[in-house]
């Protein structure tokens, strides 16, 4: 019997009130306003594998973050951990404890009045992790060892650190209390190449043996294909594609994961053409009807326009689950890898 | 042509209770008119700070205690206060590495453009008001015109950098201090915005010193490198020597470190060990501990830069006077 995933999410759902203050609003004839920055997203994450989630910035990627470990309350749908409701998952120290995230944003998630020493410190204290200070002063030590600070950094205050010091200070932090899930907000956007090579390295070897399990989120789609084992595309709060990270590289079959791959920058230097996706990015108060892609992408017609396409197995690789009329009627064109399909991002208009 | 900026044995250091640390150590680049020079290098290298001087805005204690910095001929190290502010928003813009530090939480990301569009370039609110949607437009922002009136916190951690790159850009200034402007964006909306900013050094003539760790970003964007470590410039030269041919140890080990993208690999490659603490650094060349080509001179005599074929290099292998000579393959690349 399959082991239950360490993570489900089941038609996970989240809007915010966008609205202006009521006296604006109400000088311009305008109604509230809603936001749907999650809308019907479902996957799992087995134990002991990596799933990361890609897309345009703001579409919804830091929002399920958030939902997945509490910090928000889904609008609709629900998250299980280990196969119970994450509300009562987080009523318990411990399987709080197991459940860790690195935000994105790493200057507003630690405590500027703190030392570092206690701001890694704390998940330990809190949980009850060693016993005497000693013990507490080494283990901090050793975290911050792993990330590639020194335990002396640990008297100092975040202000002292950069950006990319800062951001592996609360890797440091995430790592404290043994988490068997961690969350990874964009974990190493601010870290030089090498110090995030040694990040990489690091958290491949916790899972390999300790099975940790991640959610990761990254805008750097190199590294994504180094840590993931599937990758979900979420386009405009839905997940547009789901697949097994080799396969989204090598066959990508959503229209929108073609020309995402197509903008990738050129470190080669070999001139290829990078092509960002064309049109306008849409606005998520006002999604486009039917696929939310449809006005940017060189396959829609009639019916993308008017209906929702359901995520599939994709025809030809079944591992793949698309959202995509065009897919499942097969009038896609033959899927090619990542940077040799320079005709998908071709509707561009936006530059 | 004359350079813009120019930045000369530039040295700042940090007073604190456990002595005085340097943070930047005899760094000097310039960046000519319409030039974009790439800034890469270790975590903590001093990149930030490099920015933070040029714009007068390093946090105290931190002073600048040496050197000098000059634009359009003229120093700006050592301006008064007021002045300075004068400069930072006509002259230099800044897009910081954090956008929470840029952005006012409590005002609308809207009447924060206007207010920097009105006080630069002395226009009326109404046209202000239209300039700002149109730059958050140019920045990739949906339905500029609908969220012009949305606070910070409403948008994503991406689309608050594009306000910030937004706020930099509305003053039309001649050089543009840019620190990880396109870290939190994803790849299409990183294309424009890069396409944008060559757009403004091309046709605008502006300058442009471009801090990121995205060695795919300064491939397309900069015309020349510098990396750092440890507060001194490792290696400068132009950005396909650099990226391409690197001869600096350190240089071809960050080289070595960034993923591939068109396989996976079991471990990726990296540099073992870390950065010196700035309260630490080793006496010679900084990067001696964790260098594989160390030798005799390199712990005790500190590397300047020297001709190294193509690019720049503080490292000892390329002095003809040196006992150890870079080998044969790490000379071309
Ligand atoms: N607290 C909030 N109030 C209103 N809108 C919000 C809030 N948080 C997020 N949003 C909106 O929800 C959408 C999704 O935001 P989210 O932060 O999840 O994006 P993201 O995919 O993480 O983007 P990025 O790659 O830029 O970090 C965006 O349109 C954003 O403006
Ligand atoms: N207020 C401070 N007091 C003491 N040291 C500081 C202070 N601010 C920064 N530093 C130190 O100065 C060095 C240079 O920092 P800087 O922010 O310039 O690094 P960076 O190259 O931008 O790194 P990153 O890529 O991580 O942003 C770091 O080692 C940092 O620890
Ligand atoms: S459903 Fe239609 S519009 Fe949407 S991605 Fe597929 S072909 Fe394009
Ligand atoms: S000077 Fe010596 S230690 Fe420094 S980089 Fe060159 S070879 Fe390595
Ligand atoms: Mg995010
Ligand atoms: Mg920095």
């Amino acid at each position: 019997m399959a082991e239950t995933p360490v993570l489900e999410v089941e038609d996970l759902a989240k809007t915010f009130d966008v609205s202006r203050p009521w006296l604006q609003r109400v000088l311009a004839g305008e109604g509230r306003r809603t936001l749907r920055a999650v809308d019907g997203v479902s996957f799992d994450i087995p134990k002991g594998t990596t799933l990361s989630l890609v897309g345009e910035s703001g579409c919804g990627k830091s929002t399920v973050a958030r939902l997945v470990v509490g910090l928000y309350r889904p609008s609709r749908g629900r998250v299980l951990f280990e196969g119970v409701e994450l509300e009562r998952a987080r009523a318990v120290a411990e399987q709080r404890r197991r459940m860790q995230m690195i935000f994105q944003d790493p200057y507003a998630s630690l405590n500027p009045r703190w030392r570092v020493k206690d701001i890694v410190a704390e998940p330990i204290r809190a949980f009850g992790l060693v016993k005497g200070a000693a013990e507490q002063q080494e283990m901090v030590g050793r975290l911050l060892t792993q990330v590639g600070l020194s335990p002396a950094d640990g008297e100092k205050f975040p202000h002292e650190f950069s950006g990319g010091q800062r951001q592996r200070i609360s890797i440091a932090r995430a790592l404290s209390s043994n988490p068997d899930f961690l969350v990874c907000d964009e974990p190493t956007s601010a870290l030089d190449v090498s110090v995030q090579a040694q990040i990489l390295n690091l958290m491949k070897d916790l899972q390999q043996r300790l099975g940790l399990t991640y959610l990761f989120i990254s805008h750097n789609l190199s590294v994504v294909r180094q840590v993931s084992d599937r990758i979900g595309v979420m386009y405009l709060g839905r997940l547009v594609e789901l697949s097994p990270a080799e396969t989204l590289f090598t066959a990508p079959r959503h229209p929108y994961t073609r020309a995402l791959m197509e903008a990738i920058p050129d470190l080669d230097m070999t001139g290829r053409q990078r092509i960002p996706v064309g049109g306008e990015v849409p606005s998520p108060i006002d999604p486009p009807s039917g696929c939310p892609f449809h006005p940017r992408c060189p396959l829609a017609n009639d019916r993308c326009k008017a209906e929702r396409p359901a995520l599939l197995p994709a025809r030809g690789t079944p591992e793949s689950l698309t959202a995509c009329h065009a897919v499942e009627e097969g009038r896609d064109p033959p899927p090619r890898p990542a940077g040799m399909d320079q005709r998908m991002g071709t509707t561009a208009t936006a530059l | 042509m004359a350079p813009l900026l120019e930045v000369r044995d530039l040295r700042v250091e940090f007073p604190t209770r456990r002595g005085t640390l340097t943070a930047l150590d005899g760094v000097s680049f310039d960046i000519a008119p319409g030039e974009v020079l790439g800034m890469v290098g270790e975590s903590g290298a001093g990149k930030s700070m490099t920015g933070a001087a040029i714009i007068g805005l390093l946090e105290p204690p931190g002073r600048i205690a040496g050197g000098e910095i000059r634009l359009n001929g003229k120093r700006i190290d050592n301006l008064p206060y007021e002045q300075m502010r004068r400069i930072r928003g006509r002259e230099i813009g800044a897009i910081f590495q954090d956008p929470l530090t840029t952005l006012n939480p409590l005002y609308t990301v809207g009447r924060q453009l206007v207010e920097t569009i009105q006080s630069n370039l002395g226009l009326d609110a109404a046209e202000a008001r239209r300039r700002a949607v149109h730059w958050l437009e140019q920045v990739g922002i949906p339905a500029a015109a609908q969220r012009v009136d949305s606070y910070p916190h409403e948008f994503s951690g991406g689309m608050r950098q594009r306000v910030v790159i937004a706020l930099a850009l509305c003053a039309e200034p001649k050089l543009i201090v840019a620190d990880e402007p396109t870290t939190a964006l994803d790849v299409s909306i990183q294309a424009q915005v890069i396409t944008l900013l060559k757009g403004l050094a091309r046709d605008k003539g502006t300058s442009m010193m471009l801090v990121t760790h995205d060695m795919g970003v300064i491939a397309e964007t900069a015309d020349r490198v510098a990396v750092m470590y440890a507060g001194r410039i490792a290696e400068i030269g132009p950005v396909r020597e650099v990226v391409k041919h690197p001869k600096h140890p350190y240089t071809r080990g960050l080289m070595a470190s960034i993923p591939p993208l068109d396989r996976r690999v079991e471990k990726l490659a990296q540099i073992d060990g870390s950065m010196p603490r700035l309260s630490a650094i080793p006496p010679g060349c900084a990067f001696n501990p964790r260098c594989p080509e160390v030798f005799g001179r390199c712990r005790v005599e500190r590397p300047v830069l020297l001709e190294a074929g193509g690019t720049r290099a503080a490292c000892w292998l390329y002095d003809p006077a040196s006992e150890k000579r870079a080998p044969e393959a790490m000379r071309h690349g």
